[in-house]
């Protein structure tokens, strides 16, 4: 038994299939990439790499036939992974006003306890806290719910471009108390449904997401008192909703980071807030990120006048009731009706939403924005450096198809330069992927509470938790340093060990029978499951080691000797993370306390993750 | 040299193994760390919430003070409680600590005082960010990417400094502690192109593996190719022996420094462990909450005091633990903005704009408190309403920089502000 396992597994490191005589049919004889190596590829960039069982069926499949599939997400069937994520997610699936009455704000509730007279006794204290906990709550939800789509959904490569697109068009979630209500509406409403279409529509319904409205303050963007307002029949039809301008106090009172923003009970003092917070005029903040980090780039060629121009155009695209079921609309009053010229379009004076979205067809089918949407794709699923000959194609295709996204990506994932060698493992995993990649490849349930996210929060990629609009950056440089490398290798111990939740030691599919096979054959056996059987010789020989490999000359072992490889601190360790709960994630430490002691099987696993083999993709 | 010995004998090990040892041959690695800190060290404290300036450095020789704030305000120098003695230690006073004959520390900053006059500290009073916003979120942004009003800054300004610091020739490669944050993530302020650590604590920065697994891993790391992840592996191995070598565990604060049991002392304490332990710190970084009084914020005792009471004695116990090194440290406050000057009608107060912030060290010129002060007449205020901004928050940190850490570059470092302007001389 074990004789075969360990046949099995060297066949499968060693076997070295060249491109052009694989019966499968994995593409073009001018792909550098052995057949063996497409499939690990592709596994790794248009999902979130391979769950047991995945290699061998896109193997059987071919790649160029599971691509096309991926690219058409909605033929593929993903009812497991729905049903999974309706019943354990509900919060995801909440409109924001469900969300407020179930979940609601802490200054709200505190509000409506003192209307009803109360003082601020020990029991609201003990109210106010139930209530930012729950908050807590159903923001961990959003958060563990886009984790265990991307571990369980069928539908990889529609995942791979939702967080693609969350992560261009980043919304952060302690922008201010409002903001998390939007995330749910904004994931499911606005960016999944439109991931692989037209770029044009999945930029307008991000100019009309609550979420990309309240976190880049166009709702509050108004006309300044210069310029001309909408004359009054203009406004015939359109939405204007009582008292626009007079917002309620205390819509948004205590805008604070996290739950201490304690909002003001009291009338005057709500006046004075509700002044504070009260438009005062443009705000440029939207337009000048809608062309420097969504469209055109920064060298896209656009001036100062373009973005304060383009601000205008989209002045009056606000929120309505953003208390309560908080919808688009566009306010005619706040609206700068003036004549505008942005990227050399004129645009005439009286009209109204026509503006903006005037705005938003020029800056979607601009050159700049085929050429930097390109980039970053080119980026994402080929190598940093993103050869420009394939931008150059990515970018035509753009152009050529209105900016369809699918057509886009397939440009990029069929190309050669994606399957170059140059590609081939040059990625560095992002947090996310890492953890969720682990996972998927020790086949995880989904963990339904928040300390997955809190996890990957450790690793220094919280979700919703960029707070600049750039999003996290999509190179390697950016996620290797000094302390990275350390909660890498201590979150494979800790996955090793059975202590992340929904992974149990030892719990994946070989495991079993390789749990009383001779070291080799499990060192083979966990090379070919997790390392898809592509360790160094020297990785290999670190495994294999029963002894200290550093130890075999007595004076080898300098600072570090056996007392000194305890962990750091016994008893009361103080790891909790600071500025944890701002970002709706559980404080303490997610990866639990101490060293886990592991040996034998789990002991080669826990190196394996931590090895750098498997921080690349 | 113990670490030499290893990297001899441990290689020898490796190659007696068959393994490859490719980490020899990199530079960073027989180039040796720093042996020790020599040079000068920034601590950034960052009160997060926005701390009411007026009620910690006190204008008690302003009439207008106690009109605004009739409830909430610190009484003048050497008012008594009519009531049970204080617990504040300083039998019933609850005025406010006379600096200057004009402004006053809040009492719970006692152990501040002490600084004072000793000439380590130097308040500096409305100070802050030029821009209007009153939202922590905006606040908090432009104070650390040091560009108020310019949301699309990707870096923070003290990485802008480490990385325009980084550029000159001479300067040798610095050590995996050059920079630390106690956080969970890198805030704002330390993002950017230079390397950093973000930790929350000491205790996070070691291998979790038992036994001999910690040389396996290393080993990992210590060989095959010589990319990316395994330079930023063999560096993270040498930092955690760094570290374990200087023993943190063991720490026993000098000078009978007294830290409070709270998390911001926990973390002023591991910076005085980092900076005693000579692994290389230059920049580090720290925040504590809970500065957002809108309700019942308290006057001499409460909410407002007790936090107070913490922030002062964790940077006592941490001057205090320095000693002699705070010659060369420099550590300065900050705060996004400051509050109303008015009370609201909660016994608290709302968001405001200019605030004050405190810089301490040994060469810093204190015992004077620095900044135009505005006035808190109607007609004084910032929109009516709050403290006014005499001296933007930039050209303190632009002044500490180049007068403490030896910066060039300022331009660079505070792009679009001139920032060699109207220092203030106070270091």
């Amino acid at each position: 038994m074990s004789k075969l396992l360990t046949v099995v597994a060297l066949g499968a490191a060693l076997t070295i299939v060249p491109a052009f005589t694989n019966p499968a049919g994995t593409g073009p004889a001018t792909r550098e990439q052995t057949a063996d190596e497409q499939v690990k590829h592709v596994l790794n960039r248009l999902a979130f790499g391979p769950r047991p069982g995945e290699y061998e069926r896109v193997r059987a499949m071919g790649v160029d036939k599971w691509i096309d599939a991926q690219l058409r997400p909605d033929r593929i069937d993903d009812r497991a992974a729905e049903e999974f994520i309706a019943s354990h997610f509900p919060a995801a699936r909440m409109s924001p006003g469900d969300l407020m009455s179930q979940y609601p704000m802490v200054n709200a509730a505190q509000l409506a306890r003192r209307a009803q007279g109360k003082q601020l006794t020990r029991e609201d204290s003990v109210q106010f806290m139930q209530t930012a906990r729950r908050n807590y709550q159903f923001i961990g939800q959003l958060m563990s719910e886009r984790i265990a789509r991307a571990e369980i959904s069928e539908r990889q490569l529609d995942d791979v471009m939702t967080e693609f697109w969350l992560n261009h068009f980043n919304v952060f979630v302690a922008k201010g108390q409002p903001e998390r209500y939007f995330l749910a509406d904004y994931e499911s409403n606005v960016i999944r449904p439109r991931a692989m279409g037209k770029f044009h529509d999945l930029l307008e319904a991000v100019a009309k997401s609550p979420a990309m409205l309240f976190y880049l303050d166009n709702w509050e963007s108004m006309r300044d008192s210069t310029r001309p307002a909408l004359a009054q029949d203009n406004r015939a039809g359109m939405r204007l909703g009582g008292g626009a301008l007079r917002r309620r106090p205390g819509a948004f009172g205590g805008r604070g980071i996290g739950m201490n923003g304690m909002g003001d009970p009291r009338r005057d003092s709500l006046m004075q807030l509700a002044a504070q917070r009260r438009p005062k005029g443009l705000n440029e903040n939207y337009g000048r990120e809608l062309l420097e980090l969504h469209t055109l780039g920064v060298d896209g060629g656009y001036t100062q006048q373009d973005v304060i121009n383009a601000a205008r155009a989209l002045t009056g695209w606000t929120i309505d009731r953003p208390r309560q079921d908080a919808e688009f609309v566009f306010r005619a009053q706040m609206h700068d009706a003036g004549e505008k010229i942005v990227l050399g379009h004129a645009m005439p004076a009286g009209r109204g939403m026509e503006d903006g979205e005037e705005l938003l067809r020029i800056v979607a089918t601009h050159p700049a924005t085929a050429r930097f949407i390109a980039t970053k794709l080119v980026r994402r699923f080929v190598s940093d450096s993103a050869p420009k000959a394939l931008v150059d194609r990515a970018a035509a295709t753009f152009t050529r198809t209105d900016g369809d996204i699918r057509e886009v990506v397939r440009t990029i994932v069929t190309s050669d330069e994606f399957f170059s060698r140059a590609a081939y493992k040059s990625k560095v995993k992002s947090p996310f992927e890492l953890v969720v990649s682990a996972r998927r490849a020790v086949g995880a349930q989904p963990d339904t509470t928040p300390r997955t996210a809190a996890i990957i929060a450790r690793l220094g990629q919280p979700m919703y938790g960029h707070q600049a609009p750039d999003g996290y950056p999509d190179v390697g440089d950016a996620w290797i340093n000094t302390g990275s490398i350390l909660n890498r290798i201590n979150f494979g111990l800790a996955l090793a060990a059975g202590r992340v939740p929904g992974v149990s030691a030892n719990g994946w599919p070989d495991a079993n029978a390789l749990a009383r096979a001779p070291r080799d054959s499990q060192v083979d056996g966990v090379i070919r499951t997790f390392l898809r059987g592509e360790a160094s010789p020297d990785t290999r020989k670190i495994l294999l080691s029963g002894t200290n490999p550093l130890a075999a000359s007595a004076a080898a072992v300098d600072t570090l000797t056996a007392d000194d490889t305890e962990p750091m601190m016994r008893g009361k360790q103080n790891n909790n993370l600071p500025g944890a709960r701002k970002l709706g994630l559980p404080s303490g430490d997610p990866l639990g306390r101490g060293s886990p002691q592991l040996s034998g099987l789990t002991q080669i696993v826990g190196l394996a993750f931590g090895a750098p083999e498997f921080q690349r993709r | 040299m113990n670490r030499r010995v290893f990297m001899k004998a441990g290689a020898m090990s490796l190659v007696t193994m068959g393994l490859n040892p490719t980490f020899l041959r990199r530079a960073v690695f027989a180039q040796g760390l720093p042996g020790g800190t020599k040079g000068k060290i920034l601590i950034c404290l960052f009160q997060r919430g926005a701390a009411d300036a007026l009620n910690i450095v006190v204008p008690h020789g302003e009439a207008e003070y106690y009109r605004l704030r009739p409830n909430i305000g610190i009484p003048r120098p050497g008012t008594l409680s009519a009531g049970p003695a204080g617990v504040m230690g300083n039998a019933n006073s609850v005025g406010a600590i006379d600096l200057d004959g004009f402004f006053g520390l809040h009492p719970s900053l006692a152990p501040m005082k002490e600084l004072y006059d000793r000439g380590l500290l130097a308040p500096v009073h409305a100070v802050g960010s030029p821009s209007n916003t009153r939202s922590h979120f905006d606040a908090q942004d432009y104070m650390e990417t040091g560009t108020p009003d310019n949301k699309g800054t990707s870096d923070g300004w003290l990485n802008r400094y480490l990385a325009v610091r980084g550029t000159c020739a001479e300067c040798q490669k610095p050590s995996a502690f050059n920079a630390v944050a106690f956080a969970s993530q890198t805030p704002r302020i330390l993002e950017g192109p230079a390397p950093t650590i973000a930790m929350a604590s000491l205790d996070d920065f070691t291998v979790r593996a038992t036994g001999s697994d910690v040389q396996r891993l290393e080993a990992l790391y210590r060989t095959g190719s010589a990319d990316l992840i395994h330079g930023a592996g063999a560096e993270t191995f040498d930092a955690v022996k760094m570290l374990k070598s200087a023993n943190p565990q063991q720490y026993q604060p000098a000078n009978g420094a007294n830290y409070p049991n709270s998390p911001f002392a926990r973390s002023l304490k591991q910076i005085a462990q980092l900076i005693k332990s000579n692994v290389g710190l230059e920049v580090a970084f720290a925040d504590v909450g809970g500065w957002d009084t809108h309700v019942q914020q308290g006057a001499a005792t409460g909410q407002l005091a007790n936090r107070l009471g913490d922030f002062a004695q964790s940077i006592s116990a941490l001057v205090a633990d320095l000693g002699e090194k705070m010659g060369d440290v420099v550590i300065v406050t900050m705060s996004e903005f400051g509050r109303m000057a008015r009370q609201n009608g909660t016994g608290g107060t709302d968001h405001g704009h200019a605030g004050a912030l405190f810089v301490i060290g040994g060469e810093v010129k204190g015992h004077k408190v620095y900044g135009k002060w505005p006035g808190l007449a109607r007609e004084q205020l910032y929109e009516g309403r709050d403290l006014a901004l005499t001296t933007d928050f930039r050209t303190v940190f632009a002044e500490i920089l180049s007068k403490h850490l030896g910066a060039h570059g300022s331009e660079k470092i505070f792009p679009g502000f001139d920032a060699k302007q109207g220092w203030l001389g106070v270091v």
